[in-house]
This record gives structure tokens, C-alpha cells and sequence, in this order.
């Protein structure tokens, strides 16, 4: 599935969605690339919060942003990842790379 | 340990079908009675059996990829992935964290992802003939 871009002056957001493998992860790739070098952002961030499963494409996917944001001096925030997505991103040292951050939780009231 | 049940799946090495196997191969598994989290283990590793299969051992080509799944008394889960493709010629070097042989959006973790999802994995691979990769894994299930 296709990730919604969000765009502001300083930063593109991808709004990733459903299942990331090698398949999927190529449209998702050529999505995101398209922003990043149309707007060159100081922040990409990468949100998780729709995806429901991941294999080892996702941390590809997340190394080649990071490789394609630093060329101009941007950083990357990857956020509302799972447990799960969390630890295998730290198991490949992607925070060496980028800022992970878990789901946040919403409270009622 | 007496197997259970067994099924055998032949699919095109087209990436489109990478979700498939990952669905039918855990709706199987599924009679063992497996916590989420199980299924998750494995559907991740099957993924990266199923993708180094169309990435690297069919690269230039369409071929078949083999997957028998056995259901075993214990709650053992065997899945055997197979190949006709071109074979890893250093399955120790493959094997290694962060070593790809395609580089670039590759991030080489295929076989550590494998290892960290299962009990235990095999390779067996022959320079030409193909590669057999066999994922077990241990289903304790939501009833314990």
C-alpha cells in the first residue's frame, strides 16, 4: 500500500500502511525517494503506526532513506513502531541511524 | 514425535506471492493453536526464506520455489524451503549479519532475522542445483 507524504517546509513524513516485505517495499521506496528529492527535508520521518508486519526489507527500507536523507544533511525519525518492529530495528543497529521511537498511547479523558 | 499433517505449496518466484506464503503457510500452522507473537516469528522468517529465493537464487529469471510445511505432536513446526536456482557458494559468508551480496537496499539480515525467529535453522546449498533452507519452530501455544 501506498504511504500517505506529508509535507511541511521542514520535513516529509511518510505515513507507511500495511505489510512491508521486498515486494511492497519497493513502491513504498519510490514514494517516499520522489518527496525526498523534490523537498530535500531536514527531517524524514518514517511513521509506523499503520503497518502490521515487517521482514528485514523495512530496516533496507529505513538504511536507504537514511543514506538518501544524510546526502543533504537531513535526519530520520522513525516512529509508532511496536514492540516487535522496535526490536528488530535495534537488532540491526538502525538507531545508530536514525531516532526510534515506540507507539505512543493515547489516554481517554 | 509423530507428524500431524502436512501440505505442500509450489509457487512462481514472483515477489507478489511473498504474502502469500507468509498466510497460507501460517493459516496451516494455525491447527497448532499459536500465540500471535508465534505466528509472527514465523511468517518473518518465512518471508526472508521466501525473498532470498527470488532475489538470489532466481535473479534473472522466474522460477519455482517449493515450501513443505510439516505439524509434528510436539508443536513442532518444519517448514522446508526449496529451489532449482542458482545455490549460495559460501553459505557461511551468507549467513553473516549485515553481509549482502546486493548491497544497496538489501540489509543483508535474511539469515539473522531467520535465526532470531526460529529454533533452528538449516542450509543446505549446491553451486548450481539450489538451495534448501529448513525453519523449525516450537509452537507452545495459547493453551500454556
Amino acid at each position: 500500500m501506498l504511504p500517505e507524504i506529508i509535507i511541511t517546509p521542514i520535513s516529509v513524513t511518510a505515513m507507511l500502511r500495511g505489510e512491508i516485505d521486498h515486494h511492497s517495499a519497493a513502491a513504498m521506496r519510490a514514494a517516499i525517494d520522489d518527496a525526498l528529492r523534490s523537498q530535500r527535508p531536514s527531517l524524514l520521518r518514517l511513521d509506523f503506526s499503520g503497518v502490521t508486519f515487517i521482514d528485514s526489507s523495512a530496516i533496507g527500507l529505513v538504511m536507504g532513506r537514511y543514506r538518501l536523507t544524510k546526502e543533504h544533511g537531513g535526519r530520520v525519525q522513525v516512529c509508532n513502531l511496536n514492540e516487535r518492529f522496535y526490536r528488530m530495528m535495534r537488532m540491526a543497529g538502525l538507531e545508530k541511524l536514525a531516532q526510534l521511537s515506540l507507539k505512543e498511547l493515547r489516554m481517554n479523558g | 514425535m509423530n507428524i500431524l499433517n502436512e501440505m505442500r505449496l509450489t509457487v512462481d518466484s514472483r515477489s507478489v506471492n511473498e504474502s502469500y506464503v507468509r498466510v497460507a503457510v501460517s493459516a496451516f500452522a494455525a491447527q497448532l493453536d499459536p500465540t500471535v507473537e508465534e505466528i509472527s516469528d514465523l511468517k518473518t522468517a518465512l518471508s526472508e526464506a521466501v525473498t532470498n529465493c527470488i532475489v538470489h537464487a532466481y535473479p534473472e529469471s522466474v522460477g519455482r520455489i517449493h515450501i513443505i510445511t510439516q505439524l509434528f505432536d510436539s508443536g513442532l513446526v518444519r517448514v522446508k524451503i526449496r529451489d532449482r536456482g542458482c545455490g549460495i557458494p559460501d553459505v557461511k559468508q551468507a549467513r553473516e549479519p549485515l553481509w549482502s551480496s546486493l548491497g544497496g537496499e538489501r540489509a543483508g539480515l535474511g539469515f539473522a532475522v531467520m535465526e532470531s525467529f526460529c529454533d533452528k535453522i538449516r542450509v543446505y546449498s549446491n553451486a548450481g542445483r539450489g538451495t534448501v533452507i529448513t525453519l523449525e519452530k516450537t509452537i507452545q501455544g495459547r493453551g500454556q
